[in-house]
Formats: structure tokens, sequence, C-alpha cells
């Protein structure tokens, strides 16, 4: 069976959890900004937890089904179509050969995931169907999908509809959105004041943020503590000898915006990081809008793995919802 | 009249540029695919095309403001 792509939306790709264990090549995670939606809306059409799904920002595709298929849409609320009938997000219904699966405008969130039953079947690189663009990896030929792409599935007619998670399980960020930080190995380069002032300000999405990274504007600009740049170091005080970033780990080139680097970030380079936003929050970061007011929380490890305790927890739950 | 809706959310601009002109004033033709504005969003500029045939009435929203999807940008009269 396969999925006629009609209008792709924005930039629609192909994602499953990701690309582990090529980072420390330069090579991307990739995978899903959204694993928890991801996992959700395979779950919900009885596919393996990690595998490939459509993953739609902004704007939704418009797609034929060849055959009839369970789907399930998670993450954003972008208003679901068959042949222009509404189905509800975050439950199970079915496609019939030759229906159309559309879209409306976007009311809140960022991101939508499509799972179809028995996945998408793309070939794998390197061990993951997830898009990675600027690498020519994965998705369709490595690129987003387009106007004209039929996307092999598993084929399988699945569950079927009226399988659902429940409304406390479907996780979405809070306004203003809250994400976790655990500050980090080069916390010590910022002055008391500007570490304070960082968790105080309120910062706002930079339209710019995208897969690679979600930059930040609007609170104060960071202050440093002064000291003689390294020898292999950058002239600015962000700048520090060549290393490693990590998922996470929140980079401030010239103190001015920070930038949170997401599912499709370099591995590393030469500016200091303050710290890393926590696993379990990285989700939420998937669902900020342009422009969404955004309050970072200093927590300690303790407090972050408790997180990532909850929201594998809150998976547990779902599996048994699906029972 | 006919509303001209952002179909993503970002920051809206009237111009191509910002040495350019307006895509459209008040009293201008406006065909059918016709750009009426852009959108800025993730280090891409996407084009808002205008669904129906007119006379451009007015930009409602800001040039270079926040947009969110759905949002009236301009009005055509029909």
């Amino acid at each position: 069976m396969t999925l006629k792509i009609k209008n792709p939306g924005l930039a629609t790709s192909i994602q499953d959890l990701g690309r582990i264990g090529y980072f420390h090549l330069g090579i991307p995670l990739g995978g899903a900004m959204d694993r928890y939606a991801l996992r959700a809306a395979n779950m919900l059409v009885g596919n393996d937890e990690g595998a490939a799904c459509l993953e739609a920002v902004f704007m939704g595709p418009e797609i034929e089904f060849t055959q009839t298929a369970t789907v399930a849409v998670t993450g954003a609320q972008l208003p679901i179509k068959v042949d222009g009938e509404y189905q509800e997000a975050w439950t199970s219904f079915v496609v019939k050969a030759g229906q159309t699966l559309s879209f409306d405008f976007l009311q809140s969130g960022a991101r939508i995931y499509i799972a179809v039953s028995g996945g998408i079947t793309t070939p794998e690189a390197l061990g993951s169907r997830s898009t990675y663009p600027i690498g020519a990896l994965g998705g369709v030929e490595g690129r987003a999908i387009q106007t004209g792409d039929e996307l092999p599935t598993g084929g399988s007619e699945g569950p079927g509809a009226g399988r659902t998670v429940s409304e406390p399980l479907r996780r979405k960020p809070g306004t203003p959105a809250s994400l976790r930080v655990l500050p980090g190995l080069y916390w010590h380069r910022l002055t008391d004041e500007a570490g304070a002032g960082f968790f105080e300000d309120e910062w706002k999405v930079a339209p710019e943020a995208d897969r690679m990274g979600y930059r930040f504007k609007g609170g104060r600009p960071l202050e440093f503590v002064d000291r003689e740049q390294p020898f292999g170091a950058g002239a600015d005080p962000s700048n520090i000898v060549d290393g490693c970033y990590s998922y996470g780990s929140i980079q401030v080139p010239g103190g001015t915006e920070p930038i949170v680097l997401h599912r499709d970030a370099v591995s590393g380079g030469g500016y200091f990081t303050l710290g890393a936003v926590i696993s379990a929050d990285m989700d939420l970061i998937g669902q900020l809008q342009p422009h969404t007011s955004v309050k970072f929380e200093k927590v300690d490890m303790a407090k972050a793995l408790d997180a990532r305790k909850e929201r594998k927890g809150m998976l547990a739950r779902i599996r048994e919802e699906l029972v | 009249m006919a509303q001209v809706i952002s179909p993503l959310p970002g920051t809206f601009y009237v111009k191509p540029s910002p040495e350019a002109a307006l895509y459209k004033n008040p009293g201008d033709p406006v065909a059918i695919g016709e750009t009426i504005g852009l959108i800025e969003v993730m280090k891409t500029f996407i084009e808002v095309k205008a669904e129906f045939a007119g006379t451009f009435s007015a930009y409602v929203a800001e040039d270079g403001l926040p947009v969110t999807a759905g949002q009236v940008l301009a009005e055509v009269v029909v």
C-alpha cells in the first residue's frame, strides 16, 4: 500500500525515534522533535512504538490512501479531516482506500505526528528512516516529502477506529511554557547576576527556530566573567576551545540569544553551553510556535531524573490504556 | 469582502524585501494565485497567495509583526 502525497504541507518529513549511535561522528540524532507524541501515535494504530511516521510542522499535508488503514494523529491541535469529515486527535480512525486525509489551520502546538498502521517503510539509512535533509539521509531520497511522492507502508489494516489516549496523557507545554534546565560545564563563565537573570527573564521563541535548534529572544544579554581567552578559543567571551554539544544543550552566541540544540543539531563547536534542557522537556520544545513565551526553570540532577521517570510513567500508562 | 488568512504562524511582511514596494495597495486588482504577503518561519519565507480574484482593500495585519495560523492578513473586495 502507498500514501499518495497530493500536497506536502510546509516541511513534512518522515521521522522515527532517531539515528542513534553516530553523534560522535557528527551525524545528528534525528527523529521526531516530540518523540512522546510519535510513540503515542504508533501505539494507537498498533505499530511498534518506533515505527516511521510523518512529522508535519505548522501545516498539515494532503494524502490519498490506496488501501484501507488505521490512522492516528497526535501532537499539535491541527483539525483532522477524512474526505472533509472531522476526526478526533489522539484517537485512531479508519481511512478507506481512495479517501483523502487533510487538515485545517493550526490551533495550538507546532507539530503533528501521523501514524499509519504498518508504518512507513521507506529504506533505512544507518538504522533509521528519519529524514536529515542537510546530510541527505533517510526519508524519501534524503529529503522532506513532495507532491507526487508515493510512500510505501507496511500495509496492515491495523486495529481500527476508537482507540484513544485519555486527556491527561496528551502531553503539551503550558502557557508560558516552562522548560527545565540543568546548569552545565560552562555555567561558571556567567556572572552570578547573568545566571540568575537567565532564569528570571521571559523569553520568546524566535521565528527561525527549527529542527536543528530552537532560538529564543527577549531576555537580557548575558554578562561573562572576565578572563583571558584560552589558546584556540575565539575572541568573544561566549567562545570556548571547541567542545562537544549534547542534545538539549543551550549555547548563547555573543551572550544574546540562547539556542537549544535539538534533534538535527551539530555535535560540537566553539560556543559555551550554559546547561541543557532536561530530556523530559525536549518533546515540549517541539510543540512551541514562534513568538511563544517561555521561562527556563533551574533544576538539579535529582529533579531531572524524576521528570524523566514521570515521562516514562506517562508512556507506560498509555500502553496500559491501549492493551 | 473576502479575507486572506495566514496558513501558518510566523512573522508577516507586506513587501518582498525592505526596499521594495508593497505587494498590494488599496484599489489594486487581485488575481487568483497572486502573492499578497510573506510569512517568515524556520529561516524560510512562504508566499501567501490570494485564493480569489477581486480588488485589494487593505492589510489588516501589520508589517513585521507576529501572526498566528488562521489570522486575517488582508481584505479583498470580490
